[in-house]
């Protein structure tokens, strides 16, 4: 109900935070939107010894076009997101940003802490996973850019380092020819994912997939692509058979847990079902329609 | 560690240990019960207040110290003077309370909800209200209490004569 | 003459709450709110076993924690007397703190008292307890078997609490074998809890000055509270004060005395000083009153036509580790007599075996009118069972079998005497708002297409009011109710009743009940309760008794006011009392039109010119002993269609039809019902107090234990059909629990209708996605295998 207690230091820039950091080492996390880390500190399943607020740095709060990538900095709040008035053009992130937590939640809630704290059933990083995303990582040593496949690395665990802070994330934009969807099967607003699902597809100017990009959460220790119906996709012109084949792979690559969202064969069930309805609406929203 | 906050238009000071959530900061320190603490795991929305103005945040999920420098605007800085916010006349013309304990996080969260979208449907309030649990009313009169004010607020003016 | 008053009718007005202007300007005063000089904080420490012996405390490292001022366990208790509290059953007693052994998991073991409330929880977090760990029991059914016998500290070593029975058990028998048809099914209402969204608390002051003990509680019976503590302590029941002030919701949480409530008297008596206990909301999940866990076996037996000869009901219900289900002492099973429902059956038995397991203490909350919830689904998946059976429509078997209006008083097999009801009326009111003849042909045609859509019935009735002092008491005490009214000089008034409401509208409702019986501006008469100092004696708010009972207090204390009036009105107006009548919200004289005089300016003269001989002034009292229960009915249509792909049910539409008698005020009934058809929604979908087979406790907040919101919520349509009890003195019946009792059933039902093509007929709550998902791929496997 209480937190322990901590020493708290704010940051008002980058490098302060990096300091501070580099200072306290494993000992210090850092603290953004919070509404992941405040209600573990709650139940006192984390117990930082220090926490570093860097929710104080304006600079870090931007969603920026630039060129071909979209770049999300590290206080953008999901709510920044969901009021972004060209977010219709990223419709993957457009389905995931209402569907995070709740309302209020994602007043405060960051994506890039949400991948940073990489909950095996959170939204984000599915998202990230099927987007292609990577993470700006920054520390004493400097800057460097890490793929979203390697910046998950377990639950709960990712690539930052000691002494570093994501600073953002970015998206590869979608070309024309090219949308995705994200599904999120959940027992009620603000519960975490049963299931999830992301697809991007790219087709090409002969109407076949030239391009495709699947993801799932809550069904692992981490959000996984499901790259055997990637693979099955490419080249494949859009159809109810290569849907079908494309979920099963996702039910087949699917290892959920057991909890009081459903048992595992439920879950896996659930992670086929869903790639299969987010396949068809990003097919839907390419023009392709007629397979349900 | 200090923190310096303006709640509801008035400025305080304050020494407090880091780990003081901002619920009971404004609870306790303050004395500003309004806001109520329902849950423990920031699932109820009992606690929301709404920061800097317009973004509605769950007090119990931010640490005092967080507040420094910012404005915070709790249930009972809705009213002015004596003359209730039209949200807080609509929450009583609609029946919109029964226990009255979600009631100020409701209404803070509606507060900010119309900042943002000032004309919203049913079902966007419905949304809007999905971080708020209620036990009592089954949320259809707390959706006709914001209906009403939304209505208020996007009622042709006057013409004057 | 007439003053030009506002219009003073009053009941029947969907008039604007009198408490709102607190609530909504965050002004209310919860227990929480309230902070007191010196006041100390206590936290608890609970037992991570659910069954174990204690072997040691070791409060060292508590009491090094700067703040901490005390530590206090069963054994410091114990010398004080108070390790064991009795339950409100009277039939049982529950540990305060732990001594000797834990029976459930997240039982309370120790507490904490510091100087703040982060203190505390430092505190119990380094509390040592030594435990040895014990098999536990967690299924009702092992528990019946006496392998692991839970409670060596009663006589009796068993794990069997009580046997219940009521009815012709031979008959039944008898009439069940000689049915046409009979169906049997083995239905269980899970385990679940209701949650409030303020969590239980208490602030006990032992003032050492004035030798008195104010405990500031969220407390849904504070008068019932006092003397409770007053028999367990000790302490004199003058030197006891309960307060409960606004209370955030209770739906049967707050009736129970927890231990928290004991600790912090203790703390306060021991320290000299204020000691505040707020429980988290995993507390509140894991160790205070659940609701339900009754596993129910359903017999109904019918002629080929459709006619019912004949119920059993047979049931198992899970007690937890303590018998602590506040039911009057003589229904341990609550009112779950009430099982014959709306239907007139020439033959009924119902028997009931309770189990002690490893589970925290409880049973009898969460909107159940004492066990009615579980009766009344009992009966409507029974009727829905026996419908499928028969191969008619559940509509028609209800109305072929509804207790006639003509009926009335109805004496059920189960000694129930129903006071007023037109079933029919009210079903028909429901059908034709819903067009069920036109759903049943959208749904053969959905159907046609694969399609599962649902429509589910229920039509209870229940049975509220507790009660009559012939057959109901708590711990002796009968469950009258009171109302204590004081008319001032000028026309206004204050009233007091003896229940509590915790959102049920009385300071709205009670003021308009007076004022319809004293012709006087409900704006006037301010309504208390909870204050043991001032109010009334009274059971409190729970079981929907507060309008049947103290409702009737109110009305009968208003009329030896008017009488009383009257008297003073012919003084006035210098006529013989009995030309005095009660007319138009006034007094008038007979035969001399024109000559009147307003019950305010009676008000007046009862200070300023009383008759000679008689008491100046202007009050009652009025302790009602009600002479039956109030029986309530309804009918409810759910609309539904289910997604075999996930499991899912999307509720389309959902009528509601009530029929709680005269209504006091329309708009807070309405308001109830859409409260209580939530907190039925959620139980039919999303709900359930869990353990594993470890007796590990599976919904510890609400990130498991789910509330819906505003999204999942459906949209309700509500109405009502008015038969007014013919023996309350204002025809009304009580309500708060209805949608409660009625709804899960009109889910349930509707999802099984959905489902009936598949062959599937029976599923327990809660439908999650899961379980209807699966029952659907089995029985499309099922039906593939026999293809």
């Amino acid at each position: 109900m209480f937190p322990a207690s901590f020493d708290y230091r704010r940051a008002r820039s980058i490098d302060e935070a990096l300091g501070i950091l580099s200072q306290y080492g494993g000992d210090a996390r850092i603290l953004a939107g919070g509404q992941s880390l405040i209600p573990a500190m709650r139940y006192r399943l984390a117990r930082p010894a220090v926490l570093v607020d860097i929710n104080p740095i304006d600079d870090l709060s931007y969603i920026i076009e630039d060129g071909d990538t979209l770049r999300i900095g590290a206080r953008t709040r999901d709510s920044d997101l969901e009021r972004w008035k060209a977010l219709a053009g990223y419709p993957l992130i457009a389905d995931a940003a209402v569907l995070v937590a709740d309302p209020v939640v994602r007043q405060m809630g960051t994506i890039v802490g949400s991948l940073c704290h990489n909950d095996p059933a959170g939204d984000w990083p599915v998202v990230a996973l099927t987007g292609r995303a990577s993470l700006v990582v920054r520390g004493a040593n400097g800057e460097r850019t890490i793929p979203i496949d390697d910046f998950l690395v377990d639950s709960y665990a990712t690539a930052v380092a000691d002494g570093e802070m994501a600073t953002e994330v970015r998206f590869p934009r979608p070309g024309p020819g090219s949308a995705g969807a994200y599904y999120k099967m959940e027992r009620k607003v603000g519960d975490f994912a049963t299931a999830a699902a992301g697809t991007r597809v790219t087709l090409a100017a002969d109407g076949t997939i030239a391009d495709a990009a699947i993801a799932i959460g809550a069904a692992g220790p981490k959000a996984m692509r499901v790259a055997a119906a990637e693979a099955l996709l490419r080249g494949q012109k859009p159809s109810k058979e290569a849907v079908r084949a494309a979920a099963d792979a996702a039910r087949a690559l699917a290892d959920p847990t057991a909890d009081n969202r459903g048992s595992a064969e439920y879950k896996k069930e659930m992670a086929a079902v869903l790639v299969e309805r987010a396949l068809l609406k990003t097919l839907e929203r390419l023009g392709v329609g007629g397979l349900r | 560690m200090k923190v310096s906050v303006k709640v509801n238009g008035t400025q305080y000071e304050r020494d407090v240990e880091p780990r003081m959530l901002l619920s009971y900061f404004l609870r306790e320190e303050l004395g500003l019960t309004g806001t109520h603490v329902g849950c423990d795991s920031s699932s109820c929305g009992c606690c929301v207040v709404a920061l800097d103005g317009d973004r509605a945040v769950k007090s119990c999920t931010m640490f005092a110290v967080m507040a420094d420098g910012h404005e915070i605007t709790t249930v009972e800085g809705l009213e002015q003077g004596a003359v209730l916010h039209p949200l807080q006349q609509g929450f009583w013309d609609q029946h919109g309370l029964q226990c009255g304990y979600c009631t100020p996080g409701m209404l803070m969260t509606s507060y900010a909800l119309l900042k943002h979208n000032p004309d919203p449907s049913d079902t966007e309030i419905r949304e809007a209200i999905s971080g708020n649990l209620c036990r009592c009313t089954g949320y259809q009169n707390i959706v006709k209490a914001i209906r009403q004010e939304a209505d208020v607020i996007n009622a042709p003016q006057e013409k004057s004569a | 003459m007439t003053t030009t008053d506002k219009p003073r009718h009053a009941i029947g007005l969907s008039m604007k709450r009198k408490e709102d202007p607190r609530f909504i300007r965050g002004r209310g005063r919860y227990v929480d709110d309230i902070v007191l000089p010196n006041m100390l904080h206590l936290a608890l420490v609970h037992s991570p076993y659910p069954h174990a012996r204690i072997k040691n405390i070791d409060s060292t490292a508590a009491l090094a924690v700067p703040g901490v001022k005390a530590v206090l366990t069963g054994k410091d208790l114990e010398a004080a007397g108070l390790a064991w509290i009795p339950t409100f059953h009277g039939y049982d007693k529950q540990m305060v703190l732990a001594v000797g052994k834990v029976l459930y998991q997240y039982q309370e073991v120790a507490g904490v008292v510091a100087e703040t409330r982060e203190a505390a929880h430092d505190g119990a977090e380094l509390v040592e307890v030594d435990y040895e760990p014990l098999d536990p029991v967690v299924d009702p059914f092992e528990a019946r078997k006496d392998t692991i016998i839970l409670r060596d500290d009663r006589e009796n070593k068993t794990n069997h609490i009580y046997h219940w029975e009521v009815g012709a058990r031979e008959e039944t028998d008898k009439a069940l074998a000689a049915s046409d048809v009979h169906i049997k099914e083995r239905i269980y209402f899970q385990r679940c809890h209701p949650a409030p969204l303020e969590p239980c608390g208490g602030i006990a002051d032992m003032n050492p000055a004035t030798g008195r003990l104010t405990i500031y509680m969220t407390s849904q019976a504070p008068h019932a509270h006092r003397t409770v503590v007053s028999l367990v302590t000790g302490i004199p029941e003058d030197k006891i004060h309960i307060i409960s002030p606004d209370i955030g919701g209770g739906f049967g949480n707050k009736v129970p005395v927890y231990p928290g409530y004991v600790v912090a008297a203790v703390a306060s008596v021991v320290l000299k000083v204020p000691v505040k206990w707020i429980e988290t909301r995993t507390e509140n999940l894991t160790t205070t009153g659940f609701a339900r866990d009754y596993h129910m076996d359903v017999e109904i037996g019918a002629d080929k036509d459709g006619k019912v000869t004949a119920l059993k009901v047979g049931t198992v219900a899970d007690h937890g580790a303590f018998d602590a289900a506040a039911d009057p002492t003589k229904y341990p099973a609550g009112l779950f007599g009430i099982v014959t429902g709306s239907y007139d059956f020439p033959h009924a038995f119902t028997e009931l075996d309770a189990y002690f397991t490893n589970k925290a203490p409880g049973g009898v909350a969460y909107r159940c009118s004492f066990r009615v919830t579980e009766a009344s689904y009992a009966i409507e998946r029974g009727m829905d069972l026996l419908a499928g059976r028969l191969g008619m429509d559940a509509v028609e078997l209800r109305r072929r079998n509804f207790v006639g209006k003509d009926q009335f008083p109805y004496r059920s097999q189960l000694g129930f005497v129903y006071d007023s009801g037109d079933y029919h009326a009210t079903l028909d009111k429901a059908l034709e708002a819903i067009g069920y003849d036109t759903l049943r042909k959208e749904q053969a045609e959905c159907r046609a297409r694969g399609e599962l859509m649902g429509i589910g019935i229920s039509t209870f009735t229940e049975v509220v009011g507790a009660g009559p002092s012939k057959h109901f008491d708590i711990m002796g005490i009968k469950m009258f109710d009171s109302a204590e009214i004081r008319i001032h000089p000028t026309g206004s008034g204050i009233v007091r009743a003896g229940t509590r409401h915790q959102g049920q509208g009385h300071e709205t409702t009670w003021a308009q009940i007076v004022a319809e019986e004293l012709g006087l501006d409900p704006q006037n008469l301010i309504v208390e309760e909870g204050d043991t100092d001032t109010a009334p004696y009274g059971l409190g708010t729970y079981a929907s008794r507060s309008t049947p009972v103290a409702g009737g207090a109110l009305a009968l204390a208003s009329r030896k006011i008017r009488e009383k009036a009257r008297k003073i009105a012919a003084h006035v107006l210098e006529v013989a009392e009995d030309d005095v009548e009660w007319e138009n919200y006034a007094f008038t004289v007979k035969g001399v039109p024109g000559k009147t005089i307003t019950m305010k300016e009676v008000a007046f003269a009862a200070y300023t010119n009383p008759v000679p001989g008689t008491e100046p002034g202007l009050e009652a009292t009025f302790y009602y002993d009600p002479p039956n229960m109030t029986f309530p009915n309804g009918a409810y249509i759910a609309v539904v269609s289910v997604d075999p792909e996930t499991g899912e049910t999307k509720v389309k539409r959902f009528v509601a039809v009530d029929d709680c008698g005269v209504v006091i005020n329309p708009m807070i009934v309405e308001g109830q019902i859409h409260g209580g058809l939530t907190e039925g929604y959620a139980i039919a979908f999303m709900q359930e107090i869990r353990y594993d087979e470890g007796g590990n406790h599976m919904n510890t907040n609400f990130t498991e234990y789910l509330v819906p919101t505003a999204v999942e919520t459906p949209v309700w349509e509500t109405g009502s059909t008015v038969t007014p009890s013919p023996h309350h003195p204002i025809g009304a019946k009580g309500v708060g629990e209805s949608p409660n009792v009625g709804s899960p059933a009109a889910f349930v039902n509707a999802v099984m209708d959905a489902l009936s093509p598949l062959g599937i007929t029976h599923l327990d709550m809660p439908l999650t996605r899961e379980k209807v998902w699966r029952a659907i791929r089995d029985a499309k496997a099922a039906k593939a295998a026999t293809a």
